[in-house]
C-alpha cells in the first residue's frame, strides 16, 4: 500500500514546465529518494507535495486523503513533515521552542489556561517539553537545548528542522537536501540518523544533491529531468540506466560512469 | 581532534551560561510583574495632585492598548491603522448604550466590547487570508470610516462636539474620583500585562511567534496562518474596545478625535518605540510617547519638532525599539 500517491502532476510558470505530467507512489516505511540536476523540478515537485503550491493539474493523496490544492497547515494535519533547503528556522526562539511549537497539532490552543497559566496548561507544557528534549538527544542536539536558534551553527539548525518536523509524529517526512552545506562528517550523521528513522519505521521522502548519501540510504530513487520522470527504481537499477548516466554526464561510456555515478 | 573537542566544550559552556540566562529571565518575568505593582502602588504616594492620575490613567489605558496591538504587530507580524477606530468605538458603543437607552454600564461595556470583536472579525476575516499587509489598508480604511461616522451622525454621537456619559455604576455604588479610577485602570494594566506574558510563553504564544519567525514553517507544522492572525487582531481589538470603554466611563465625556487616524498611528509608534515583539516595550513605549508632550509643552511652537527629533534618534540608537535594545546591551556586558 503506497502511503503517497502523486498522479499526473503539473506545474508551469509561463511558458517554463517546471512539473510535467508526473506520477509516482512512495510505498510506506521505505526511504524514497528524488534526484536530477538542477532546475530539474526537485524543488517545486515538493512544494506542490506540500501545498505551497497548487498544481495545474493532477492530485496528491496521502494515506488515502487527496490534499490537491489544500493549504500546507492541512498537510501537516494529514501528517506529513518537512524541513527546507534554505532554512525556514524560528530565529525567534531557543532551539528547545522550535521543536515544541513542532507539537502545535497536539497542544490545546485554548486561550483560558494559557493566560491563566493554570495547572492543566503547566502539567502540557511540562510533558511537551520533555518530549522536544527528548527529541533534542534523538537527532544529536543534546548541547543546544538551552541555546537561541540565531546562536546555533549551521549544521546543528539542519537537525533542528528534522527534530521540529519529527516532533508532529509525521507519518511521511520530507527532507528537502537535508546534507546541503554541510561537511562529511556531518552528512555522515544525518545519514545515520536517516537510517535510524527509516529503522523506526518513518516514511522518508529525500531530496538530495549527495548521491553517495542516496545510495547508502534509499530504497527507490526516482530521476527528474525538466519536470518529468527519466527513471524510477532501486538505487542500483538507476545508477545503471544510461539515460541517467547521460544526464548527469553526458554520453559515455555507460560501463564505466555507472560505477561513478553510483560513488559520486 | 583537540581543537573539535575544544569547540564543542566552548558549546557546551556557552549553553550553560544561556541556560543561566533562560532561568534568570524566567525570575525576570516574575520580577517585571512585582516591580510593576510596586511602581504601580507607590506612585500616588508622590502624585502631588490630580492632574497627575489624569496623565497616569492615560498612560495605564494606552499601555493596556499598545500590549494588544503589540501581540498583533511584534508577534503576529501584522499591523493595524485602525485601533484608534476599535478604541473610539468601545467607548461610543458604552456611552450610546448608557447615555441613549439607559443601560448600565456593567451592560453597556461588555455589549459595546462585543461587537468591536464581531466587526473585527468581518474585517479581518477576508483580509487575513490574503498574504501581505492587506490588513493595514483594510484597518486604515475601517479606522477612517468610523471617525467620520463618529463625527457626523449628531444625532447619535453629538457629532465633533462629542457626548456626555454616564459614570460607572456597579450595585448602586459609583465608581468616581481620581484615585479609584487610577486603581482600577492600574490593576487593569497590571492584569493585561501579566496575560500576556502567559500567553506568549505558552502554545498560544509559540504559535503566535512562529508566524512571525517563518509563516511558511508555521504551516508545514500544521498552524493555520490565517486563522491564528485572525485570532490574535480579534483579541487586540477587544482590548482595545475594552480601554475605550473604561475610558469613556472614567472621562465622563467622549469626542471623536480618539478615533482619528493620527490616534492609530500613534498606537503603531508606541509599539514600534518600546520595541516589537516586547511585552514590556510596549508599556515603555506607551509611558514615553504619552508623557513627553507633557513636557515639550514648555517648547510651545517647537513641540512637534522636538518630538519628531527625539522619535528619529531612538530609532537611530534603538533601532529594535527601546526594551530589546536595552536587553541586548545588557546581556551583553554581563558575558
Amino acid at each position: 500500500m503506497s502511503l503517497l500517491v502523486v498522479e499526473h502532476l503539473a506545474k508551469r510558470f509561463g511558458g517554463l514546465r517546471a512539473v510535467d505530467d508526473l506520477s509516482f507512489e512512495v510505498p510506506a516505511r521505505t526511504v524514497y529518494s528524488i534526484i536530477g540536476p538542477n532546475g530539474a523540478g526537485k524543488t517545486t515537485l515538493l512544494n506542490l507535495m506540500t501545498g505551497i503550491y497548487a498544481p495545474d493539474t493532477g492530485r496528491v493523496r496521502l494515506a488515502g486523503q487527496d490534499l490537491t490544492g489544500q493549504p500546507t497547515h492541512r498537510w501537516a494535519a494529514a501528517g506529513l513533515g518537512r524541513t527546507f533547503q534554505n532554512l525556514q528556522v524560528f530565529f525567534n526562539m531557543s532551539a528547545l521552542e522550535n521543536v515544541m511549537t513542532g507539537r502545535h497539532l497536539h497542544e490545546s490552543s485554548a486561550l483560558v489556561p494559557a493566560i491563566f497559566r493554570l495547572p492543566s496548561l503547566r502539567r502540557a507544557e511540562a510533558a511537551n517539553r520533555a518530549q522536544a528534549e527528548a527529541l533534542m538527544h534523538r537527532v544529536g542536539l543534546g548541547e543546544w537545548i538551552a541555546a537561541p536558534a540565531d546562536a546555533m551553527p549551521y549544521g546543528a539548525l539542519k537537525r533542528l528542522e528534522i527534530a521540529r518536523a519529527l516532533a508532529a509524529g509525521p507519518q511521511l517526512l520530507l527532507l528537502d537536501e537535508p546534507a546541503a552545506g554541510l561537511n562529511q562528517t556531518e552528512a555522515h550523521a544525518i545519514d545515520g540518523l536517516i537510517r535510524e528513522l527509516a529503522r523506526g519505521g518513518m516514511t522518508v521522502v529525500l531530496v538530495e544533491h549527495n548521491m553517495r548519501l542516496v545510495m547508502e540510504v534509499s530504497d527507490r530513487v526516482l530521476v527528474l529531468e525538466r519536470g518529468a520522470r527519466l527513471a524510477e527504481g532501486t538505487p542500483a537499477e538507476v545508477a545503471a540506466d544510461p539515460r541517467v548516466i547521460e544526464a548527469y554526464l553526458g554520453a559515455e561510456t555507460p560501463a564505466a560512469t555507472a560505477a561513478e555515478v553510483a560513488h559520486a | 581532534m583537540p581543537a573539535a573537542a575544544n569547540a564543542s566544550e566552548r558549546r557546551a559552556a556557552a549553553a550553560t551560561v544561556r541556560s543561566g540566562w533562560v532561568r534568570r529571565l524566567a525570575s525576570a518575568r516574575i520580577g517585571g510583574l512585582g516591580a510593576l505593582a510596586l511602581v504601580l502602588a507607590l506612585l500616588p504616594l508622590v502624585f502631588p495632585n490630580n492632574y497627575f492620575f489624569e496623565v497616569a490613567i492615560l498612560v495605564a489605558l494606552n499601555a493596556i492598548v499598545c500590549v494588544g496591538l503589540n501581540l498583533l504587530i511584534g508577534y503576529a507580524g501584522q499591523i493595524s491603522l485602525g485601533h484608534a477606530g476599535f478604541y473610539a468605538l468601545g467607548a461610543y458603543g458604552s456611552a450610546i448604550l448608557a447615555a441613549r437607552w439607559g443601560w448600565p454600564a456593567w451592560g453597556s461595556m461588555p455589549v459595546a466590547v462585543a461587537a468591536v470583536g464581531v466587526l473585527a472579525w468581518a474585517v479581518g476575516r477576508p483580509t487575513l487570508r490574503l498574504k501581505g499587509h492587506y490588513l493595514a489598508m483594510a484597518t486604515l480604511g475601517l479606522g477612517v470610516i468610523v471617525s467620520i461616522v463618529l463625527s457626523n451622525e449628531d444625532w447619535l454621537t453629538g457629532g465633533p462636539d462629542g457626548m456626555a456619559v454616564p459614570p460607572l455604576a456597579l450595585l448602586g455604588f459609583t465608581v468616581q474620583g481620581e484615585t479609584l479610577w487610577y486603581g482600577i485602570v492600574g490593576l487593569g494594566l497590571w492584569l493585561t500585562v501579566w496575560f500576556a506574558l502567559n500567553l506568549i510563553d505558552s502554545p498560544v504564544g509559540r504559535a503566535l511567534r512562529a508566524l512571525h519567525g517563518s509563516e511558511v514553517a508555521a504551516e508545514t507544522v500544521g498552524i493555520d496562518s490565517a486563522r491564528w492572525k485572525l485570532r490574535v487582531f480579534v483579541q487586540s481589538a477587544l482590548i482595545a474596545a475594552t480601554a475605550g470603554a473604561f475610558t469613556a466611563h472614567y472621562a465622563g465625556f467622549i469626542t471623536p478625535a480618539k478615533a482619528s487616524f493620527l490616534h492609530s498611528v500613534e498606537l503603531v509608534i508606541m509599539v514600534v518605540f518600546g520595541g516589537m515583539a516586547s511585552i514590556w516595550g510596549a508599556v515603555v513605549g506607551a509611558a514615553v510617547l504619552t508623557l513627553l508632550p507633557q513636557f515639550l509643552t514648555v517648547l510651545k511652537d517647537y513641540e512637534m519638532m522636538a518630538f519628531g527629533a527625539i522619535l528619529i534618534a531612538t530609532m537611530v540608537f534603538f533601532p529594535r525599539g527601546i526594551v530589546p535594545t536595552l536587553q541586548r546591551l545588557l546581556s551583553r556586558s554581563r558575558r
